[in-house]
């Protein structure tokens, strides 16, 4: 028997090491010298609040884009969750009885929807894609039907606080959204179903041969995923005292664009919760920094999208020759 | 262009060829030459390196060092379509025709003829083209028709036409006949040797001796990544080929205990049936500590079999049956409870999840059991994979290497180490060294014989005759899905000779 069996093999270098690691966060620490240099009003603690707020809800949608898509998923419905769950959530606070249960019957009902989809993908063998294409649109329905195709509003919200207040010099907000990001990021690393999400995304077949229950974890992840929009749902209404049947359009491909940012692969099995953090944070201050730099919209919308293919194109060269 | 001798120059030539993957060097310094008109076989155990050697001459990657020459001149070609282009091409053993395009279509794919004026594909021309290729391999088959509806066999015949499309001087075919019925391995053996009698120079890839002597004018065989010998027409029998093939001595292993015969088996297989027809009936008993093995052509239904006792497919019909108790699984994991671990058969799709590390494919199937209220234990997790590290003689960086950068004998250490994580009962190795180097070859063997010692009851898959001899004292062969017969070696005059008439259907006169 050989003994000496752990022999080093080729080393990378420190800096290879760093930048491997550290993945898209030099894009983001770019990003904000760059804005920092250019407009004097960037660099403050009220701003950075700012930003962190406007990534929050963006932050918790893309959590749960990121494990969709680290199974070889997506979750096209996250925008249209929301929407539905954030009606629900304020027409429920509107009645006397109802109101304690507003938040736990909306996280249910994202929840339930999440599971839905998630049974449809791994029982029915239907492309993800095109089963939460159909949640999509029939969601963005349901939630316009529920508010009656009104806004709904409630001056007296009582989980308002979610959206307004603060937490010591934090926001709720951002407290809830690095909250999730945390309970996420054990769940991937250090949890039985974050080893299995990887083993599904990276090799279905070798997963139900090696004796990992597919189905159910597929399940679990679009459930978390519903849960998730749900809560972004909370959220916004929390901030808006009200929503209606159109709030989170578009919002899913703010997600997809933090996670893909975040250097997560749509081939599966390969990525993490950090880069999406660090990619919903890139969206977040090139948003807030143009602004302040007074650019139109319309360019803004322009430059995003130039940034996200470019972060990511520098990412493939850099991540080329590594396994 | 007439014959070439055995003193024409070589149409390609291949020099001093090594390749290395990352510390694992597959080739050492191979001279590979080919002449016009000759059939040159290349022969050589499995990871031998033949198919290695061939990808770098089809540009699929670069040698790491060496030349080779085309026609006396450097061949520098980089990716799979200029080496076709320049002349070389190869016929690999799967199929790589669109099956939802013509065959015309197929024929002229990327090389389409496009009209003078207008440059859109010209159709008539391109139906033309393919006629006139087709013409000269078998007439009976349309440029019209969809290839999907064409047999295997004709669809090789598409795939050579392809390749002739080019004016090549070199064919390259990796076991053309291992998925063609008989008669259609004659016309294809009839259309080498036409395209031998034009002056092409045809590698001729094949496990199968008896083609080999019939169609080869010449033999070169790889021995564990070096050339190991030459041998001419005339001067070349099966003997030789094989000594040179195997060219060592075995080491000899401590012989797995037999079991009694009244003992309660550990595995019992009785009438095991799938739907496709692909197992038929199958009987086999395996007792703790027994090594069986499973012989059998391509598709005779070993995989088929052990995915079915692994409840990898479901069963049509019969009985599974672990240390006496009938069992009913209906997915792979319901089989792992029960103790019946599966290697399977195809290491990077069906095994390995390549982004993840070294010690995470070792241990997926311990993170569930070890966990504490689905929170992994990494110290389990960690304690484990280093003991598998050295009782398997892994070579790695460390457990947080990735999967990907290892070997092939190293990873598949690493799914043997997975397979004997929940300590089963009942092991099924299939194809357990297919791919693997010779060191890690006898390491592998070594263990299995180590796990049967333990009273698991284990079932060795594998189309290398000469290792189920080594360790299977009992050898089970198939033949269409039924069991042809169970080989003693106890009681039975067991050669290869012996397996591979029950495996092609001949009379079990063998049996005892």
């Amino acid at each position: 028997m050989k003994a000496p069996t752990v022999t080093p093999s080729r080393a990378p270098s420190p800096l290879r090491r760093w930048l491997q690691a550290a993945g898209i966060l030099p894009v983001l620490l770019g990003v904000i010298v760059l804005f920092a240099l250019l407009t004097p009003k960037f660099l403050t603690a009220d701003n950075a609040v700012n930003v962190a707020r406007q990534a929050s809800i963006n932050l918790v949608l893309a959590a749960g884009m990121t494990l969709v898509i680290l199974t070889r998923g997506i979750d096209l419905a996250a925008g249209s969750v929301l929407g539905m769950c954030a009606v629900i959530s304020v027409m429920l606070s509107l009645s006397a009885t109802w109101a304690p249960l507003a938040i736990p019957v909306a996280l249910l009902a994202g929840a339930a929807v999440g599971a839905g989809t998630g049974a449809v993908v791994a029982y029915g063998g239907l492309p993800p894609f095109i089963v939460t294409l159909g949640t999509y649109t029939a969601l963005r329905g349901a939630a316009y039907l529920l508010a009656d195709g009104r806004t709904v509003i409630n001056n007296d919200l009582g989980f308002a606080w979610i959206g307004n207040d603060y937490l010591g010099p934090l926001p709720w907000l951002v407290v809830i959204a690095l909250a999730v990001v945390a309970v996420v990021g054990f769940m991937l690393r250090r949890t039985v179903l974050g080893l299995h999400i990887y083993a599904v995304g990276g090799n279905p077949e070798a997963a139900r041969l090696t004796g990992i229950n597919v189905g159910l974890t597929l399940v679990a992840v679009y459930a978390i995923s519903g849960t998730l929009s749900a809560l972004g749902g909370i959220m916004s209404a929390g901030r808006l005292y009200s929503a209606n049947g159109q709030l989170g359009t578009g919002y899913e491909l703010d997600a997809i664009a933090a996670v893909i940012l975040g250097g997560t692969s749509f081939a599966g099995g390969i990525g993490g919760i950090l880069g999406t953090l660090y990619g919903a944070l890139i969206i977040a201050v090139l948003n807030n920094g143009l602004t302040l730099m007074n650019v139109s919209y319309f360019w803004q919308l322009v430059v995003k999208g130039l940034v996200i293919v470019i972060a990511v194109a520098s990412d493939r060269l850099r991540t080329r020759h590594l396994g | 262009m007439i014959r070439g001798g055995e003193d024409a120059d070589p149409v390609l030539e291949m020099r001093g060829i090594t390749k290395r993957f990352g510390g694992v060097t597959v080739l050492r310094g191979v001279d590979f030459a080919v002449r016009a008109g000759e059939v040159h076989a290349l022969m050589g155990e499995n990871g031998a390196g033949k198919s290695t050697l061939m990808k770098i001459l089809g540009g699929v990657f670069p040698p790491s060092e060496g030349s080779i020459l085309l026609a006396g001149r450097p061949l520098i070609a980089r990716g799979p379509t200029e080496v076709l282009r320049a002349g070389i091409a190869l016929i690999h053993q799967e199929i790589s025709l669109v099956p939802t395009l013509t065959v015309a279509e197929n024929v002229l794919l990327g090389a389409e003829p496009r009209h003078r004026v207008f440059r859109w594909v010209d159709r008539p021309r391109m139906r033309e083209e393919a006629a006139r290729l087709l013409a000269s391999l078998d007439d009976r088959i349309s440029p019209d028709a969809l290839v999907a509806e064409l047999s295997i066999a004709e669809q090789q015949v598409v795939e050579i036409a392809r390749a002739l499309r080019h004016d090549n001087r070199v064919l390259v075919m990796d076991e053309p006949t291992a998925a063609l019925s008989e008669r259609e391995a004659e016309r294809l053996f009839a259309l080498i040797i036409r395209l031998r009698e034009q002056g092409v120079g045809i590698v001729y890839i094949s496990h199968r001796m008896t083609e080999v002597e019939r169609l080869a004018d010449r033999v070169t065989v790889l021995r564990d990544g070096e050339h190991a010998g030459e041998l001419t027409r005339g001067h070349f029998d099966r003997a030789r080929i094989v000594a040179l093939m195997v060219g060592r001595a075995i080491p000899e292993l401590s012989p797995p205990t037999v079991v009694e015969a009244d003992q309660t088996p550990r595995l019992e297989i009785r009438g095991l049936s799938d739907s496709a027809g692909r197992v038929r009936s199958v009987d086999l008993r395996v007792g703790p500590g027994e090594i069986v093995g499973l012989a059998g052509l391509m598709g005779a239904g070993r995989s088929e079999l052990a995915r079915l006792v692994a409840g990898v497919d479901r069963r049509a019909a019969g009985h599974v049956l672990i240390d006496g108790k009938e069992t009913h699984f209906a997915d792979p994991r319901a089989a792992l409870a029960s103790g019946v671990a599966y290697l399977p058969e195809d290491r990077k799709s069906q095994g390995l999840f390549l982004q993840m590390s070294a010690g995470e494919n070792m241990t997926m199937t311990l993170a569930s059991p070890s966990a504490r209220a689905g929170v992994l234990s990494p110290s389990t997790l960690r304690d484990y994979g280093e003991r598998a590290v050295t009782a398997f003689g892994i070579r790695l960086a460390g457990l947080d290497q990735s999967a990907r950068l290892l070997s092939g004998g190293n990873q598949q250490k690493l799914l043997f180490a997975r397979a004997l994580a929940l300590n089963p009962r009942v092991l099924l190795l299939d194809e357990p060294t297919r791919g693997v180097d010779v060191g890690a070859k006898q390491e592998i063997y070594r263990k299995i014989v180590e796990t049967a010692a333990t009273g698991v009851a284990v079932v060795v898959i594998s189309s290398e005759l000469p290792e189920l001899l080594l360790l299977c004292p009992r050898i089970a062969v198939l033949h269409e899905g039924r069991l042809a017969g169970v080989l003693d070696r106890a009681k039975d005059d067991v050669t290869q000779e012996t397996l591979m008439a029950l495996a092609t259907g001949h009379a079990p006169d063998v049996l005892s």
